[in-house]
């Protein structure tokens, strides 16, 4: 049985005071127009931690303005990029100052690893700050070559309003990874956080104002996606959404943009990714990447390497140092600087995974460890893996979202690509070799977009992150992410007596 | 009333009618021209007569089935991706020669399909499209991605691949172009495509995949399939094996494409729409340019082109005089046979859109608009209309928000610069845009505040191969045209692994 931490010592730690739970709209917390508010529960306990504003669509149409009032008259796109970089560069400033009272919102939101949010998410969201505010003055256009005597360039242009939707599982990276390449285009913004997490959003937003953004460039509105989030999607002066989250709710993103005013849309969906450990691994490391590319983050996570594909020479010898550590790793307390894994987000999540598991043992797969509740109280969940498992399964195909992995055998490459391929999901996958050949030829035969070798989870400021197939498409990360939140406008006028064509 | 070429009405002199034979009227699929499953076949229609020029194969859900297989067969396992993007770009520049050789019979078959000039086509438009298929085909090896800088000790890279089965949904305005912008870069990057030309104009299309083969394009990676809309279209954009749509036509039928992408497999989609594209005329113009100027943005290709310059805004000093011109130059337009080389004007492309520009018309009468010109349509055969001419119109009436895509101009006047963008960006649309002004601060500061994606300084429906193009706005979103162009058929994969002893970082 996986190691449990029994409870937590309250002295490691300090439970922030909750200071922001209303709307950040225009550059101040308001209440929703319709007064109501939500809870957000700590999954730790299952015990509500505070109520937030709620906001629905009306909220949204008065931050729209606001964004829209910001963009079209006020200051932000109208700064050289340089100074946009500034201020944004204060605010990563300002975040690193508080990253233990952010890192403990994230802790009780979402039952995310305190000591990793402290020491690596939370400053990686303020680098991820910092990587934007940098480029925000070396967005180039071009001057083309033209055929005839034209003088021809194409500006980028910031494309307005834009509506981020972020998802539960990384609070801070969601945000920033959004926020930060809209502003450093120069767009303003309405962002909706996940209901399960409101509490960073917020406290981001605040610091944002102390940074010196300007009142209605960042506005974030709690509330629920069939409200809020619906809301932005079908705004008629919203210029274009960003949006990571479920493929279900991607559709309706999509659909509802399509129905109102055709904005642009870029989704980052769900993944079923596949790991693939080739026979010249080494056993022990391999069996920790894929460990770990399973139950990092608890399995919340939409690249985690769910599918696990072992060539046969070392399919036995894997599978038992696979299982070996498993069972050793820590569940429990997320506080707990000995903890590995903390709770699953809420009771839905929960309540799926452990469907999930029972799906998979009545389809017939063989499980090896894991598959039940731990304690009565949180929602935690043994790291499980279930081998002997056919294609077509479902455990196989649907994103369980949880710590629970599939572990099939391979005997050729051929064979590891095709499997590797066979769902309808292209989001990340992994290559454990050290073969030249292999690498190359297997990086470029899956169809997704990352491909990770010798390595998972590897992730940089700097490295485009996207799905292929239907994980969605669109970039985040990387220059390539600016491209999402600008516009190409083509300059043409004609010259006379060039020297030179 | 506007000078008819004497084929409008009255006998007619049709020595300079090439009128070619329809050699191409199947469904072209996996290398082989084929009847629809159905067997239906459906007619296309000659603007200039109303008469039937040929039946043409009706495709359906069914035979976009096959098509997407072929294109999936050639894209999974055939050549065409694996080939080096030189060997691609070879036999894409083999095929503009062959366009070259045939140029005659290409340009009348747009001629009697959709009622475009002639000499037009022959001298301007297949041209481009021959000058866009080169400019791919040279782009075919230059696709790059990036090695990154990478904050820590490892090697990344992005590799931009082919997305794969593409679908292309064309208009009938520019048969020719269309199909070259949306085919050639799709091409070039290595994917495989089923396309669907619109339904008023099958033929050239057609023509081109008979060429393409013989070029040397493998069967099953250009896939044409004639057909209707809500039928074939409706089968690309919601099917779960294309994993990407490229689609210009009317915002109404965008909405349906995006809506499909996403209730079926959620593939990305481009969408080049309408447009209500302004004309920024300033005090310090040449008014007589200015006036041609104005003119050949509405009545190109009569007005049937999405970047037309549909309003016009005149700064009041020069409004007198340049109102007296423009109408005095659309009455001397000459309207006519598209084969007569003296005409510049042919009929609108169907039945339905001139009785659509018509009842625009009406419209314009009825908010109270001042008829300066036209209004009618020209003779009693062919959809022939006048050039037509408003003024006093307001903003907010129909004729100046709805495109027309007719030859049918709103004339506005304006004071200051502020009020000329104003009213410039008054508009959902936002696709292309005129400025018409010596003073360099003006062309510059106008040309950032207008919300367009393709700004013509002193100068309209300038395209270029490298010039992107495509809307702000309502006007839809993605790039024709330019290595930009390309990303529309590409995907990012960024590749990552550890490095040890790096001497740098």
């Amino acid at each position: 049985m996986a190691g449990v931490s029994n409870g937590h010592d309250g002295s490691s730690f300090k439970m922030p005071s909750i200071k922001f739970t209303k709307l950040f709209i225009n550059g101040q917390f308001v209440h929703s127009i319709s007064g109501k508010e939500f809870e957000t529960i700590d999954p730790r306990t299952e015990e509500v931690i505070t109520k937030v504003a709620e906001g629905a669509k009306e909220d949204i149409d008065v931050a729209v303005k606001a964004a829209r009032v910001a963009f079209d008259y006020g200051p932000w796109p109208r700064m050289p990029g340089a100074e946009r970089g500034r201020i944004m560069m204060k605010w990563a400033e300002l975040i690193e100052q508080h990253v233990e009272e952010i890192a403990a919102l994230d802790a009780i939101n979402a039952g995310k690893l305190y000591h990793i949010l402290k020491g690596g998410e939370i400053p990686g969201a303020a680098r991820t700050i910092r990587y934007y505010a940098g480029a925000a003055d070396k967005i180039h256009g071009e001057v083309l070559k033209a055929g005839r005597e034209f003088h021809a360039y194409t500006l980028m242009e910031p494309i307005g309003v834009v509506g981020l939707i972020i998802p539960w599982n990384f609070p801070s990276i969601m945000f920033v990874g959004k926020v930060a390449p809209a502003l450093a285009a120069g767009c303003t913004i309405v962002l909706k956080p996940a209901e399960q997490t409101p509490l960073s959003a917020l406290f981001y937003a605040h610091l944002a104002k102390q940074a010196g953004i300007p009142d209605g460039v960042l506005n974030v509105v709690p509330g629920f996606g069939s409200t809020a989030g619906a809301a932005i999607c079908s705004h008629m002066d919203i210029d274009k959404v960003s949006f990571t989250g479920s493929t279900e709710v991607g559709r309706e993103v999509m659909r509802a943009a399509a129905n109102s005013n055709l904005k642009p849309v870029s989704l980052e969906l769900g993944g079923k990714s596949p790991l693939l450990v080739f026979d010249d691994a080494d056993v022990d490391t391999a069996a920790q990447i894929a460990l770990l590319g399973v139950i990092f983050n608890k399995g919340e996570i939409c690249v985690a390497g769910s599918r696990v594909f072992v060539q046969e020479g070392i399919y036995d010898e894997f599978e038992k140092k696979l299982v070996e550590k498993a069972k050793a790793w820590v569940v429990g307390d997320p506080f707990d600087p000995k903890v590995q894994q903390g709770p699953q987000v809420n009771k839905k999540q929960f309540e799926k995974i452990l469907s999930y598991i029972e799906h998979g043992k009545r389809e017939g797969a063989t499980l090896l460890t894991g598959g039940k509740r731990i304690g009565n109280k949180g929602y935690y969940i043994e790291p499980t893996i279930f081998s002997n498992v056919k294609e077509d399964m479902q455990v196989v195909q649907d994103e369980i979202f949880g710590p629970v992995m599939v572990l099939k055998k391979f005997k050729t490459i051929e064979e590891a690509i095709t499997s590797a391929n066979n769902t309808k999901y292209g989001l990340a996958s992994g290559i454990v070799t050290k073969n030249l050949d292999i690498a190359n030829t297997v990086s470029r035969s899956i169809r997704a977009g990352i491909v990770w070798i010798n390595c998972y989870f590897a992730f940089g400021d700097d490295i485009p992150y996207g799905g292929y197939k239907m994980s969605g498409f669109g970039r985040d990360f990387g220059l390539e992410a600016l491209h999402k939140y600008l516009q190409v406008k083509s300059v043409v006028t004609p010259i006379y007596n060039s020297p030179w064509l | 009333m506007s000078a008819l070429s004497n084929s409008g009405g009255g006998g007619h002199d049709n020595s300079f009618l090439k009128i070619p034979t329809i050699n191409f009227t199947k469904l072209f699929i996996n290398g082989h021209f084929v009847h629809s499953i159905s067997g239906r076949t459906f007619e296309t229609i000659d603007p200039r007569t109303e008469e039937v020029i040929a039946r043409v194969s009706e495709g359906d859900k069914e035979d976009i089935d096959i098509a997407v297989k072929a294109a999936r067969e050639a894209f999974d396992s055939g050549p065409w991706p694996r080939l080096p993007g030189s060997e691609r770009a070879k036999i894409l520049m083999k095929w503009a020669e062959l366009i070259e050789e045939n140029i005659e019979e290409l340009a009348a078959l747009d001629t009697i399909d959709g009622g475009k000039l002639h000499f037009f086509n022959k001298a301007v438009e297949i041209p481009s499209a021959t000058n866009a298929l080169r400019y791919y085909a040279g782009a075919a090896d230059k696709i790059h991605g990036d090695v990154l800088k990478m904050n820590g000790e490892f090697h990344a890279y992005t590799l931009l691949e082919p997305v794969g089965v593409v679908g292309h949904i064309i208009p009938w305005n520019a048969p020719s172009l269309t199909f070259f912008i949306k085919v050639s870069p799709s091409l070039a990057a290595g994917c495989t495509m089923v396309l669907k030309p619109a339904e008023q104009t099958p033929l050239s299309a057609l023509f081109y995949a008979h060429l393409a083969k013989l070029a040397g394009i493998p069967d099953g990676v250009l896939n044409v399939v004639p057909g209707f809309g809500p039928t074939a279209g409706a089968a690309i954009s919601s099917h779960m094996d294309i994993d990407a749509v490229s689609f210009t036509g009317s915002i109404e039928v965008g909405r349906e494409v995006m809506q499909a992408a996403a209730r079926s497999n959620l593939k990305p989609v481009s969408l080049e729409l309408g447009g209500k594209s302004p004309l920024i005329i300033f005090d310090d113009a040449d008014i007589d340019k200015a006036a041609e100027l104005a003119l050949f943005g509405i009545l190109f290709n009569k007005g049937e082109v999405c970047v037309a310059s549909s309003r016009v805004f005149v700064q009041e000093g020069i409004y007198d005089e340049f109102e007296k011109k423009l109408v005095e130059k659309a009455k001397s337009w000459v309207v006519g046979d598209p084969f007569d080389p003296k005409s510049q004007q042919g009929p609108q492309a169907d039945k339905n859109q001139l009785e659509q520009i018509l009842s625009y018309i009406e419209h314009g009468k009825k908010e109270g608009a001042t008829l300066l010109t036209g209004g009618n349509k020209v003779g009693n055969k062919g959809y022939y209309i006048q050039p037509t001419i408003f003024s006093n119109v307001k903003e907010n009436m129909i004729i100046a928000q709805d495109e027309i895509f007719g030859p049918v101009l709103s004339l506005m006047k304006f004071k200051t610069m502020e009020e000329a963008i104003k009213s410039a960006n008054n508009t959902k649309y936002g696709l292309a845009a005129g400025i018409v002004t010596k003073n360099i601060d003006r062309a510059n500061t106008v040309s950032r505040s207008i919300r367009a994606g393709v700004v013509w300084i002193n100068c309209y429906f300038t395209i270029g191969s490298d010039v992107p193009f495509g809307g702000y706005k309502m006007s839809g979103f993605g790039r024709d045209l330019g290595m930009e162009a390309l990303h529309k058929y590409l995907q990012v994969k960024s590749v990552v692994t550890p490095i040890h002893n790096s001497p740098w970082l």
